[in-house]
């Protein structure tokens, strides 16, 4: 089985968020990246895949040369192969498309992306990139399972979950549960000094069509002082979220 | 040419979600001087779209849809996206809406905005304002494809009522055969979701262990409330994963979110910050949360949650 796994290149969840170029671009002065959340868990679960069922596994990055040192990361994590489509990444049908190439060319049977990412929370990637290979998709996966070219999977609903049959080629929207917390690996030396020997093929980007423009960026208001009500005096704390707050 | 809305149900009967869509659709409506036409599927009655000022409901009864599918229920939406000219569709932003999304965006060869939390701000160009960075941020977007998808962040354009009567016509779209198909399904259906939830009581680590649970969820049964967790509970074990909210877990955007043990930690915050109004009950008064919060109690939990709980079964009592 041929597995490509997309990792999208994050700020670190401890980052503090701001815009620079009058608020038109993401000011990633002293921040770290990260792999992706989401991608993570399901970079570890292809990582089981490679184990116990001989797969082949490939990371793949839409982005400039920046993101390389998140893909060596995922490299040294276990990953075979990684590749880089060139190109900034801008709107989510834009990377769908140039994903849709890699994964065409490649001939991969599963595609593992995340539910959404931590930066632009599109929660579109998969989905669109299911559509325009006509593979099977499933999102909000927290579990799967391969047979052949049989494949099970169970999606997190709303207040419980649906356990589903599906079948190769199929794209995934992974998120945790895919593996716990507990499994997830940190590169060690060995794979650290693998991961620079392993190939990091960068593709020339083939797609021009962006259906969505960044136009600017806002942080929230800032907010109001926090009112402090006395620990003995609950009725006060009642009387505030019925009267003002009228939430209860 | 009308707005095109997909308001979505639940055995039968429309989730809060569909009229907040409605809502939303009927306000780009009278931005681009068109009506809304609604689909939606497998629902008893629809004459309450009309109070959201939808003029008219294409209504599919197909029992090969009576299980979520999300190949099978884009298809549809598409056919009715076809049938009625629609240059904009909105859909709502719980799960199945989001999972549905991407699919049709590729049909309608539509650019698809998510997580917008208010009417577009100009019609040409179709710009819409939108969370990012996990509610760390917002992100004014142009959409600039001819038939445009918006996915209505949940609670933040609110419902609005409008006098009207919806006309109601039946409509049959062809149901393309899926590769994914629904073995089993097992949710607890007495309980209320985080995502549909009003109210949302929230436990963290300092409630220190899975047996100080039952006064969260005595507090959660009296406010008719979701109960959730911050991370580290879930991944404790103390609490399932689906509890776990925060920006790598679910997002909440309830009316109240009280947090009870819980410190505030940048990444809890990030997922919960489009809750309406923030309580916190936390023993430490530097702990981060009372930044973030409207309303806040300096104390132990063992104390100031048993007295809430029966402080508000007196108010609840009052006030039936
Ligand atoms: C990549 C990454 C992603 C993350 N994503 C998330 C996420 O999505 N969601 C999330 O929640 N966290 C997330 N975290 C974890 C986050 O950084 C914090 O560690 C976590 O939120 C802390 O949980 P807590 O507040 O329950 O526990 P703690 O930080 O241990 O806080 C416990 C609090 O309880 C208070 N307390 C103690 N005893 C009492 C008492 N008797 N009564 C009242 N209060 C009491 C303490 O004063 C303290 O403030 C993430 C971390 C990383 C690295
Ligand atoms: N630039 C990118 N390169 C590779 N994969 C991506 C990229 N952007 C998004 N993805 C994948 O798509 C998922 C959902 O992203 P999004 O649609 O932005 O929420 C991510 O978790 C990744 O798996």
């Amino acid at each position: 089985m041929k597995i490509l796994v997309c990792i999208s290149h994050v700020p670190d969840t401890t980052s503090k968020i701001n815009f620079t170029e009058n608020d038109t671009k993401f000011d990633t002065n002293g921040v770290q990246f990260v792999i992706n959340p989401n991608d993570e868990f399901g970079l570890t679960r292809a990582m089981w895949f490679k184990e116990k069922q001989n797969a082949n596994v490939t990371v793949v990055n839409v982005g400039g040369p920046e993101t390389e040192p998140t893909l060596r990361k995922a490299l040294a994590i276990g990953a075979d192969a990684a590749i880089r489509v060139n190109t900034e990444a801008k709107d989510g049908f834009q990377v769908a498309k140039e994903l849709a190439n890699v994964v065409n060319d490649g001939g991969y049977d599963l595609v593992i992306a995340g539910r959404e990412s931590i930066d632009y929370n599109g929660g579109m990637v998969p989905g669109m990139l299911a559509a325009l290979i006509n593979a099977n998709f499933v999102t909000n996966c927290i579990n799967l399972e391969v047979d052949g070219t049989n494949a099970t999977a169970i999606r997190e609903i709303d207040g419980g979950k649906e356990t589903v049959s599906t079948s190769l080629p199929l794209v995934i929207g992974g998120q945790k549960g895919l593996v716990e917390e507990s499994d997830l690996r940190i590169p060690n030396m060995r794979g650290i000094m693998m991961a620079r020997k392993k190939p990091l093929t960068v593709l020339e980007s083939t797609n021009t069509i962006i259906e969505t423009t960044s136009v600017k960026f806002e942080k929230p208001a800032p907010k109001g002082a926090v009112t402090l009500v006395d620990a003995d005096n609950i009725d006060q704390l009642i009387s505030l979220l019925h009267n003002e707050a009228k939430v209860i | 040419m009308s707005v095109l809305v997909y308001t979505e149900s639940e055995q039968g009967k429309f989730k809060k979600t569909a009229f907040e869509a409605a809502s939303y659709a009927k306000a780009v409506a009278d931005q681009m001087g068109t009506t809304v036409t609604a689909v939606t599927i497998n629902t008893v009655d629809v004459s309450e779209l009309g109070t959201y000022g939808v003029d008219k409901v294409l209504n599919i009864s197909n029992g090969d849809l009576d299980k979520f599918n999300a190949n099978s229920y884009a298809s549809a939406i598409e056919q009715a996206a076809k049938q009625e000219d629609a240059k904009v569709v909105v859909i709502s932003s719980s799960a199945d809406s989001k999972y549905i999304a991407p699919i049709l965006a590729i049909g309608l060869e539509a650019g698809y905005a998510s997580n917008v939390v208010e009417a577009p701000s100009s019609i040409a160009p179709f710009t819409v304002k939108r969370t990012a960075f996990t509610n760390k941020a917002f992100n004014m977007t142009t959409i600039d494809t001819d038939t445009k998808i918006i996915g209505v962040s949940k609670n933040a354009f609110g419902l609005v009522e409008s006098s009207g009567n919806a006309s109601s016509e039946d409509f049959s779209p062809s149901i393309p055969n899926s590769g994914v198909t629904v073995q089993s399904v097992d949710r607890a259906t007495d309980k209320v979701t985080i995502a549909d939830a009003e109210i949302v009581v929230s436990g963290g680590r300092g409630l220190k262990g899975p047996e100080n649970w039952g006064m969260i969820e005595e507090l959660a049964e009296v406010l008719g409330a979701a109960t959730a967790c911050s991370k580290p509970v879930s991944d404790l074990g103390w609490r399932p994963h689906s509890e776990h909210v925060g920006q790598t877990g679910k997002p909440v955007a309830s009316n109240l979110y009280i947090a009870i043990g819980i410190s505030g930690a940048i990444q809890h915050l990030a997922g919960i910050n489009s809750s309406k109004v923030k309580v916190v009950i936390n023993t430490d008064p530097e702990a981060p949360f009372f930044k973030a919060a409207d309303y806040g109690i300096v104390g132990d939990a063992f104390e100031v949650v048993p007295t809430l709980i029966e402080k508000l079964k007196a108010f609840k009592a009052q006030n039936a």
